[in-house]
């Protein structure tokens, strides 16, 4: 397929979705704001996509923990929709308060396929504080991520207060790392993953920062790589002479809109 | 029936909030206890079943991971002291809304009674109930608008817990109009201003009285069926539209204007004859002013497609009661200003800018007032959350710290927003509004909150300051108002549009009505929050986000159906009219009726006197040192100087995606950026340049010197960064202590002559500086009385700059590039040292305040204007707070590192010490490093201005100063400045 469909939601609370879009769209995809009320109204289909983006922001301000109240409104109208489009294999995105949504929904990590069921999440930094900060992340080579394709480490924000990512327990920890769950981890310049604040702005378990379902297709993280499509995003631009260069965050919609391509 | 479910952390998981609380009772109130937890409290007010409630509890209120709830008894358990913190009835309760919203989602039914939240704090440690009672109301709860409770573990029913407490607004009132006899005595209708906090004064009342007198008005009146007097509607309307916040009645008055050497001039309108008129100059030759001063927020072309929108507003007396609710109230206020404008613009950024006494204040504290730091860690919150939430990033801003803002905090708060010049061929700055237009409001609903916001800013901070004055805004709210009305804009369903700040529907409908000649209000279909609210309160009621909009007749249709889709709430509650009234009904009953034109016409105008007196401060008297390295130190972490990363990093300053320069940049990301350049329209790299200049230690000496040098700090951190010369504007902000004189303010007219002195400077800059001021803002009343204590702000003055910078990849940030540049002083630097920091550090005001030289400075800002484009210079910092050694050290450390620097080669006239050349902080100077390849070049570009090479940056950490006799007057490390300049706020 030539251009690939992309809804980016949009409503109530939900606020990086213009730059998602831009992504999206600098990334060679059909891209379009839709909203979360438009699709339950039956104005917009899932069907009608190829691949399906969860924005940050702060759905409901956050009430309720992040993440929640709008992933229970999408879940408790849409479950059949998005059930049937998990099936067809496509493709899935949460950034920060997405990420949060997706993993509060029960739609990651979803070991074997079970949707619906929340095994992880994310909660307030251990700093007790919202965060705005440049972080580098190491992407996991042996994950089946197909976001994460071919990005060794990677520099974008952080701008949460609850990104801190918790198992429900051990064994779910040891399974996300057994099975190539784990797509991103905050890392050091040296490019190890590490538990030192603020390189891990947040106390992650594991430093773990992105994370994606079995099939690689779903995937969420909690820094915002739409934050970081252009060269002077980067806070180092104007002494790394990135002026001119595109933002390395486009690498993660090149790679989904270059799998769709193919794929569907 | 009240189900009550609470939910807390599960044992082994961190509770970030209850860390935090536990830090703060230790820091901020010294009291000593071992561990806090907290417990999120909902009561329902619903018969749910026990199956319903383990539901909602699962599927809603709990985070399974890290969880757990309980709903059949109190969860708390393991503590000395527990406190719960809930609201009073009528406060906004955001969360509480979430969860009714959310309740109806799982259950598919609508709710008909509310969610109430409430906060436990489970306290351990050796702590006394007197302690407990302090914690609670020093730091956990804000009386004004919460209510708490306290148990002890012996005294605490672990069946029952507290007793259950939901803060249901009853208001069991039917409404009513109040007639209002006016034909009393002076004395009585003074007392009526002051008993009903309508703020108007003795000839005002008079105007009013007069009239009623009217024969026509009186006739009128009979016919509709209005009594002879005004009705309380009435007087409120027009106490509100009459406010000093409304009408500017200071800046529009007639002033006698005594310089203290003899001359007299008479000013009419301080506005029309300095401010405005700067502009209309100014807009002879500048073809890029679109809007300026007639509209919420003033309006600037960006380029053919786009207009670039800005708005500065204060939010000063609701952040000295509730410094965590003025403040959110403050920023999400100020996004509906470039929201309201024209047809509507999308907010893109904010700014904000803070006056705080020292968060260190240890003495006493006069009756009424927070301490500085709580009010300091409420604005900040308020801030954080008003931007974070709504989605628009904080880019630009400053604090400033002097112990007379403890009386009131200042809290600048500004937007800018992006318009399309056109919608389909419709000029989209002007708004228009034709007779038979109908009247929406659109957002949130009306309540007690926020009444006579206008008029309790018009006043100081007094015994009986209004509790009903503090709202607490809603950001969700609003992003989803904001969201539905630029979709209705882009339909063309907008006409237009007004926002619901100050004065409420009174002052939305009654400004746009002036485009038609008239109205009428239906006061019985505003949807309100609780019954029983009297008309006049829901014609004066502050409640937030709301906005006002003019729909044509054959749009209301599809302009209710988008609204409904998008989930917000609008109804129609008006519509305009030429009648040349201003008509309002409560049913079918006329409640107020008022000729438009003396509505807003009919303010008598002020006359006021005003006398200039030249003060005389010590001349300080201490000898130069030979090392300045400890002044340095010193100085960098003085409270105006320090970083503010503590404050920056908890707000978004890059969501939208567009951000170039951010507020910290640098080596580690943590250098502080003179100005934001940020790109509104991702796709195109065409940017927004913003920055601010404040000084008031400068209004001590003189005015309008403090003015001027605001003027051009402004100007000049806006240039530093790369923005244009060719399109710049600014907003003034004026925040005064009581101008008019009187019995509480004895001193009126000397502050009066300041005000005078402030407006002159903001004219001769803004013509010099070809930087028209677009719009503006005055608090004039920033006192504190209560008892024989009065606290006066000293007058302050912020300019905002705003302009474009055509490429925004050629910006220049501040941090030290490469070892082996060459580092520049630009501009001159004399012995001014009046105001300055490091008189204040050495305990002196001093006399010689900067003064600012326009032509040499503009000069000079055009050459590195250029310079810049070209991409000669690496870096570059402007000298402000700390002068030139705080400059140069900024510059190093931001860049981690070191610097040679030769004072003898600073360009300087007067100024033969090493400490006054260090420190001095004479205006328009930068510091600027650049590569030694265009070293030539750069010169050859500021040839014909004062500017000179004085060292090169290190390829080691070391900052070595020379002094002016040849020996090393400082000699330090950058991580050791870095770490003196981030150590005092970094909490």
């Amino acid at each position: 397929m030539e251009k690939p469909k992309v809804l980016a939601l949009t409503g109530f609370g939900v606020n990086a979705d213009t730059e998602l879009n831009r992504a999206f769209l600098m990334a060679g995809a059909d891209s379009r704001l839709v909203h979360l009320n438009d699709i339950i109204l039956g104005k917009s289909k899932l069907e009608d996509f190829q691949i399906l983006a969860f924005p940050g922001g702060f759905s409901f301000g956050d009430d309720l923990g992040s993440g929640k109240v709008f992933a229970n409104k999408f879940k408790f109208n849409l479950s059949e929709q998005m059930r049937k489009f998990l099936e067809d294999g496509k493709l899935v995105i949460g950034i920060c308060n997405g990420f949060q949504m997706l993993v509060k929904m029960g739609l990651l990590p979803a070991f074997e396929k079970k949707y619906f069921e929340q095994t992880v999440t994310l909660t307030f930094n251990d700093s007790g504080r919202f965060e705005d900060r440049w972080v580098r992340l190491k992407a996991n080579p042996s994950s089946k991520c197909i976001f994460t394709k071919g990005i060794e480490t990677l520099s974008v924000p952080v701008r949460h207060g609850e990104g801190k990512f918790i198992p429900m327990s051990e064994e779910i920890r040891k399974r996300l790392h057994e099975n190539g769950h784990v797509a991103f981890q905050y890392c050091d310049a040296n490019g190890s993953p590490t538990m030192d604040y603020p390189l891990n702005p947040n106390g992650s378990v594991d430093s773990i920062a992105g994370i994606c379902d079995e099939s690689g297709r779903v995937f969420g993280m909690m820094p915002h790589p739409e934050a970081h499509i252009f060269g002077v995003n980067n806070p180092q631009w104007a002494r790394e002479g990135l002026a001119n260069s595109e933002g390395a965050g486009l690498r993660i919609f090149r790679n989904a809109v270059e799998f769709a391509k193919k794929e569907f | 029936m009240v189900r009550r479910i609470e939910v807390g952390f599960k044992s082994g998981t961190v509770d970030a909030l209850g860390e935090s609380t536990k830090r703060r009772i230790n820091e901020d109130l010294k009291i000593e206890v071992e561990s806090v937890k907290t417990i999120d409290a909902f009561a329902i007010d619903a018969d749910f079943d026990d199956a319903v409630m383990e539901r909602l509890g699962k599927e809603l209120f709990a985070d399974p991971v890290i969880q757990e709830f309980e709903f059949r008894k109190p969860l708390a358990s393991g503590f000395d002291w527990i406190v719960e913190v809930g609201f009073k009835p009528g406060v906004k309760d955001n969360v509480g809304d979430t969860a009714k919203e959310a309740v109806e989602d799982i259950l598919r039914m609508e709710l008909r009674g509310k969610v109430y939240t409430s906060k436990q704090y489970l306290l351990k440690g050796k702590i006394s109930r007197e302690e407990v009672e302090r914690i609670a109301a020093k730091l956990l709860a804000n009386e004004l608008i919460e209510r708490w409770q306290i148990a002890d573990s012996n005294s605490w029913d672990p069946q029952h817990g507290f007793m259950g407490y939901v803060p249901r607004v009853k208001l069991e009132h039917e409404p009513k109009v109040a007639e209002i006899p006016l034909n009393v005595r002076n004395s009585t209708l003074m007392k009526l201003s002051k008993d009903r906090l309508l703020a108007l004064e003795l000839k005002e009342m008079k105007a009013i009285q007069k009239y009623y007198r009217r024969k026509e008005v009186a006739a009128e009146r009979a016919a509709l069926g209005l009594p002879p007097n005004p009705t309380d509607v009435e007087l409120e309307c027009l106490a509100q539209t009459w406010s000093e916040h409304c009408k500017h009645k200071i800046f529009n008055a007639k002033i006698r204007y005594d310089d203290g050497k003899g001359k007299v001039k008479r000013i009419n309108s301080l506005f029309k004859s300095y401010v405005r008129k700067s502009t209309e100059r100014i807009a002879k030759k500048a073809n890029w002013l679109v809007s300026v001063f007639k509209d919420n927020a003033g309006v600037i072309k960006f380029n053919d497609e786009w207009n670039l929108v800005m708005k500065v507003e204060t939010h000063n007396t609701p952040s000295a009661l509730d410094p965590y609710g003025g403040a959110l109230t403050g920023i999400v206020g100020v996004n509906r200003d470039p929201m309201g404008t024209g047809r509507g613009s999308l907010p893109v950024f904010n700014t904000d800018v803070f006056c705080f006494a020292s968060p260190f204040y240890d003495k006493e504290l006069p009756p009424r007032l927070h301490h500085p730091k709580r009010i300091f860690e409420g604005v900040r919150r308020g801030v954080e959350h008003g931007g974070n939430k709504i989605g628009i990033p904080v880019i630009n801003g400053s604090i400033v710290f002097d112990d007379r803002y403890l009386g009131k905090p200042l809290v600048y708060c500004g937007t800018g927003g992006m318009m399309p010049a056109k919608i389909d061929s419709e000029d989209c700055s002007v708004k228009k509004v034709d007779a038979g237009d109908l009247v929406l409001m659109v957002g949130g609903r009306i309540g007690r909150d926020g009444i006579h916001g206008a008029t309790f800013s018009s006043e100081e901070l007094h015994e009986s300051s209004p509790v009903s004055a503090v709202q607490l805004g809603d950001p969700i709210t609003q992003k989803k108002m904001q969201d539905f009305l630029m979709e209705a804009r882009d339909l063309m369903l907008i006409k237009a549009i007004t926002d619901n700040g100050a004065g409420g529907l009174s002052s939305s409908i009654g400004e746009l009505a002036q485009m038609s000649g008239g109205c009428e209000i239906y006061l019985d279909k505003a949807p309100l929050k609780y019954p029983g609210l009297d008309p006049w309160e829901i014609l004066v009621s502050e409640s937030q986000e709301r906005m006002t909009v003019g729909v044509e007749p054959a749009k209301l249709d599809a302009f209710l159906e988008l609204a409904n889709r998008r989930s917000v709430e609008a109804a129609v509650v008006g519509k305009f009219t030429d009648s040349g009234k201003f008509l309002v009904k409560f049913g079918e009953k006329a409640v107020a009726s008022l000729e438009m034109k003396f509505l807003h016409d009919g303010v008598p105008q002020m006359k006021l006197e005003a006398k200039w007196e030249e003060k005389k401060f010590d001349e300080p008297q201490f000898a130069d040192e030979p090392d300045q390295t400890a002044n340095l130190l010193s100085l960098l972490g003085r409270l105006n100087v320090c970083s503010k990363e503590y404050v920056v990093r908890q707000y978004d300053h890059e969501v939208r995606g567009g951000s170039v320069v951010k507020p910290l940049m640098g080596a580690e990301n943590d250098g502080p950026s003179d100005a934001a350049v940020m790109m509104p329209r991702l796709g195109s790299f065409e940017g927004v340049v913003v920055s601010n200049g404040i000084i008031p230690r400068y209004g001590d000496i003189d005015a309008y010197w403090m003015t001027a040098c605001a003027m051009d700090e402004a100007l000049r951190n806006y240039v530093a960064t790369g923005g244009s010369l060719e399109k710049v504007a600014c907003l003034d902000n004026f925040c005064w202590p009581d101008p008019v004189k009187s019995e509480k303010a004895p001193d009126g007219e000397y502050k009066l002559a300041q005000l005078v002195r402030a407006n002159q400077a903001l004219y001769d800059f803004a013509i010099a500086y070809k930087m028209p001021p677009i719009s503006g803002k005055d608090s004039m009343k920033n006192d504190y009385v209560i008892g024989n204590v009065k606290i006066s702000i000293p007058p302050t003055i912020l300019i905002t700059a705003i302009g474009k910078i055509e490429d925004a990849r050629k910006a220049v940030t501040i941090d030290a590039k490469k070892a082996g540049d060459f580092v520049y002083v630009l501009g001159v630097t004399k012995d001014e040292l009046g105001g300055s920091e490091f008189y204040a550090l050495k305990g002196f005001v001093g006399n010689e305040v900067p003064k600012v030289d326009a032509k040499r400075a503009y000069a000079l800002y055009s050459k590195l204007s250029k310079a810049i484009l070209k991409g000669l210079v690496a870096s570059c910092h402007d000298c402000s707070d700390g002068g030139l050694g705080v400059a140069l050290a900024e510059t190093a450390f931001a860049g981690m590192l070191g610097m040679n620097v030769d004072l003898r080669s600073v360009p300087r006239e007067r100024a033969e010490r090493n400490d006054f050349v260090l420190f001095s902080e004479s205006q328009s100077r930068f510091v600027v490093t650049v590569s030694p390849q265009n070293a030539a070049n750069f010169e050859k570009a500021m040839k014909g201005v004062s500017f000179a090479k004085v060292g090169d940056v290190r390829n080691d950490e070391q900052f070595v100063v020379v002094g002016l006799n040849g020996s090393e007057a400082v000699k330090s490390d950058v991580a050791i400045l870095k770490a003196a300049w981030k150590k005092t706020l970094n909490w």
